[in-house]
């Protein structure tokens, strides 16, 4: 795959994720105890043979950088091509920022280096999928632009951009839903199309007034293009709002996806940060977890995620929560329902509770 | 090359022919240690954190692995575009070639490796030994005292001092006698096999010391003891933290059972990072009903059953009713269920099925070797029959 170019986007919508995402686009929001969910489409990208990778930077930017940095821990640091960013570049633009611009900006760098093929990709979904039979199917099709979905199988409340396919996969209408139906095909933002198309559409809608490449330069030119949709068969998830985000990390227990996103064939990569293994003391009491490297355990922990150096002192219970790195649970304290960004400490005795189907949130750097 | 002013060689080169079984396949520097570690990662990153970036890595026995491990050195921060790391095997010359005879013949065959660093001093050091230390202190120590060689030593009960070199000081810390394995022990300090030394003193006794014929080529046994009878300025560097030699089975789980006490003397997860070739690996994973006792657990492991006491790395798979007590299971090894496994230490990659009882009746420490299949024997009968 190394006449494909990746591109991932990360002006994404946050309206509904709003807590965690106020220092960070929700591409770098952490995921599953020592991942960002970014790390999930770059991973696929590497793991499908993909060695040139853009990111559409947000504003929001800083921890971006900070954890993608060189590209080395995806093996994308290399002397050719690999990561590279695209920035917005004209700030007096009498247009909002958003990725049509960024794109349009850089189509420049573009013209510099050949493709045959654009995989251009949102960065808040979480799946670990080859790309390659999605090109194969591309090229069997003579599709103009190719869509992937997959099939939701239960009726979920947020919103998400639904394709009707023909039975040989031509896409038929593209809407964008609050609801997605049981068996709906849910797009998983991700187009793969050749470099040519994906620089028309650009170029071709921007100076059109166009602002999102979905909206603007998809839906209102759909009849122009010959678009098919590819399905993937395996776990996705769309991390789109707080609940989303909850269930998603919540499906990790079940070990069959645990495996499934993690041990098979393609590893997800991730930066690395050298923590010790986890220490288990003689008071522990630790079930249906995942817990990573780096934590320290003297309580109970019951149906959570524990980042990496999460510290649970004795006599502390957390239940169905979600701990980021850092942070440090005092004696006798009871979390349950809770997602506690990065470094929080919750001290002695104090009871933290949400709701079973809306998790309480508590913001990075607080102390309670 | 740019000037070096202290080059790091860590000799990497020996069997460990006691550590058995576990270095049927691989040197002993590269036996994994403490949950997700190899030994050679104790040095390696000592060195990175003293500030140490040029560091030559000899090797000889069963190289692939170690060799394969080391890569680029990017995992330690070692891939200096001055310096870094160098792997460092025999090699052939115009008339013929030799195997590294012993610590002081590695050094010297690599004479023209180190020369072309140009250092000022060369800081030898072992590739199976356990500790967190900082070398800069003992650089500044060696330069204070203008020494010609500094060696790192530490205090041993009396009854083991027989098993180390064993050396005696004055005040100010230098070094009036020294004796490698003695009978009767004069002091308890004991040689860390760490040594600095001026590298053109260093170099004379090399070069010296090849043309000896009845010289084994060791620095313990024939350097050190040279250099003092010529009465150089050998210094002792007093050291006294966690330190272990784990050339042996038993040495070997001592060691990672010492990281599961209360406060272990050894800290892993304190600001001298200890680093490592990390595969990409999830989170662990603790099933219902999974009982975890004073462990240290990796990520990737899989955990249905009781852990109790025992050292789990990365991707380690253990199934329902099974119990692991005091037990190291090394990386990607499985059990299966209603297993029972006590006071032995499980290699890589092995398999052990269900229903299976691995421990000794004697209570010394069960070892199965890498890439072992263990079945119950009623099972096995089955297959046989």
């Amino acid at each position: 795959m190394n006449h494909v170019t990746g591109l991932i986007n990360l002006h994404e919508d946050n309206d509904l994720i709003k807590e965690v995402t106020k220092i960070r686009p929700i591409a770098t929001i952490p995921f599953a105890g020592r991942y960002r969910i970014i790390d999930f489409i770059l991973s696929s990208m590497v793991n499908s043979g993909i060695v040139s990778v853009g990111i559409i930077l947000p504003n929001k930017s800083a921890s971006v950088l900070d954890h993608l940095r060189s590209g080395k821990d995806w093996d994308l640091a290399r002397r050719h091509e690999g990561l590279y960013y695209m920035t917005p570049l004209d700030t007096n633009s009498r247009t909002h920022p958003s990725e049509l611009r960024t794109l349009y900006q850089n189509l420049d760098a573009m013209h510099r280096n050949v493709y045959d093929y654009v995989l251009l990709s949102g960065s808040r979904s979480v799946f670990n999928m080859d790309f390659n039979n999605a090109l194969r199917f591309h090229q069997n099709t003579k599709a103009d632009i190719t869509m992937l979905y997959y099939k939701n199988l239960q009726k979920k409340f947020s919103p998400c951009t639904v394709l009707q396919t023909q039975e040989t996969g031509l896409v038929t209408d593209i809407a964008n839903q609050p609801v997605a139906d049981d068996n709906a095909s849910v797009f998983m933002d991700i187009y793969l199309m050749s470099q040519k198309i994906f620089m028309d559409i650009v170029k071709y809608t921007y100076e059109r007034g166009g602002s999102d490449f979905l909206l603007d330069g998809i839906m209102r030119t759909q009849k122009k293009y010959n678009i098919y949709g590819y399905c993937h068969n395996g776990y996705v998830s769309i991390v789109n709002s707080t609940l989303n985000y909850y269930h998603t990390s919540m499906d990790l227990l079940d070990p069959q996806i645990w495996h499934e996103l993690f041990l098979n064939k393609f590893p997800i990569y991730t930066r690395i940060k050298d923590d010790v293994p986890a220490r288990y003391k003689a008071d522990a009491h630790v079930s249906n977890s995942l817990i990573s490297n780096g934590c320290v355990l003297k309580g109970q922990v019951e149906n959570s995620i524990l980042f990496r150096n999460v510290k649970v002192d004795a006599g502390a219970r957390i239940r169905n929560s979600i701990i980021m790195q850092g942070c440090r649970i005092k004696e006798n304290a009871f979390i349950e329902n809770v997602i506690c960004d990065k470094n929080v400490m919750v001290d002695v005795k104090k009871v933290l509770k949400g709701a079973d189907d809306y998790p309480f949130i508590i913001e990075k750097n607080t102390v309670i | 090359m740019k000037r070096v002013e202290c080059l790091a060689m860590i000799l990497a080169g020996g069997q460990g022919s006691r550590l058995g079984e576990l270095t049927k396949k691989i040197a002993k520097p590269a036996v994994p240690f403490g949950g997700k570690y190899r030994i050679i990662d104790f040095p390696l990153s000592n060195c990175s954190n003293s500030g140490i970036e040029t560091v030559g890595v000899l090797t000889q026995y069963k190289p692939l692995e170690l060799h394969t491990y080391l890569g680029t050195g990017e995992a330690w921060n070692l891939d200096r575009k001055n310096g870094g790391v160098y792997i460092l095997p025999p090699y052939t010359r115009e008339k013929g070639a030799d195997w590294y005879k012993g610590t002081a013949d590695a050094i010297y065959q690599n004479i023209n490796f180190i020369e072309t660093c140009d250092p000022q001093y060369v800081l030898v050091l072992s590739g199976d030994h356990i500790y967190t230390m900082d070398y800069s202190w003992m650089l500044e120590e060696h330069k204070m005292n203008k020494a010609d060689a500094t060696i790192g030593v530490i205090k041993v009960p009396l009854k083991e001092a027989t098993r180390f070199g064993i050396m005696s000081t004055d005040k100010t810390g230098r070094i009036t006698a020294f004796e490698e394995k003695p009978k009767k022990p004069q002091s308890n300090l004991a040689s860390m096999g760490i040594y600095i030394f001026s590298w053109k003193i260093l170099k004379e006794y090399l070069e010296k010391d090849s043309a000896d014929n009845l010289s084994e080529h060791d620095f313990g046994k024939n350097i050190i003891p040279k250099m003092l009878a010529d009465n150089a300025r050998l210094f002792s560097y007093a050291f006294d933290g966690y330190w272990k030699d784990v050339g042996t089975i038993e040495s070997l789980w001592q060691a990672n059972m010492d990281l599961l006490k209360e406060k272990p003397s050894l800290d892993l997860g304190g600001t001298w990072r200890i680093y490592s070739a990390n595969p990409s690996l999830p989170p662990h994973f603790v099933a219902p009903g999974a009982k975890i006792k004073n462990s240290l657990i990796s990520g990737g492991a899989f955990v249905e059953g009781n852990v109790e006491n025992s050292v789990i790395f990365p991707g380690v798979h253990v199934g329902k009713g099974t119990k692991i007590i005091n037990s190291i299971i090394m990386p990607f090894s499985s059990i299966g269920e209603n297993s029972v496994v006590e006071k032995a230490i499980i290699a890589q990659n092995c398999e052990i099925t269900d229903n299976c009882h691995i421990c000794s009746e004697d209570g010394s420490i069960v070892v199965i070797a890498e890439g072992k299949l263990v079945m119950a024997p009623d099972e096995e009968n089955k297959q046989v029959g």
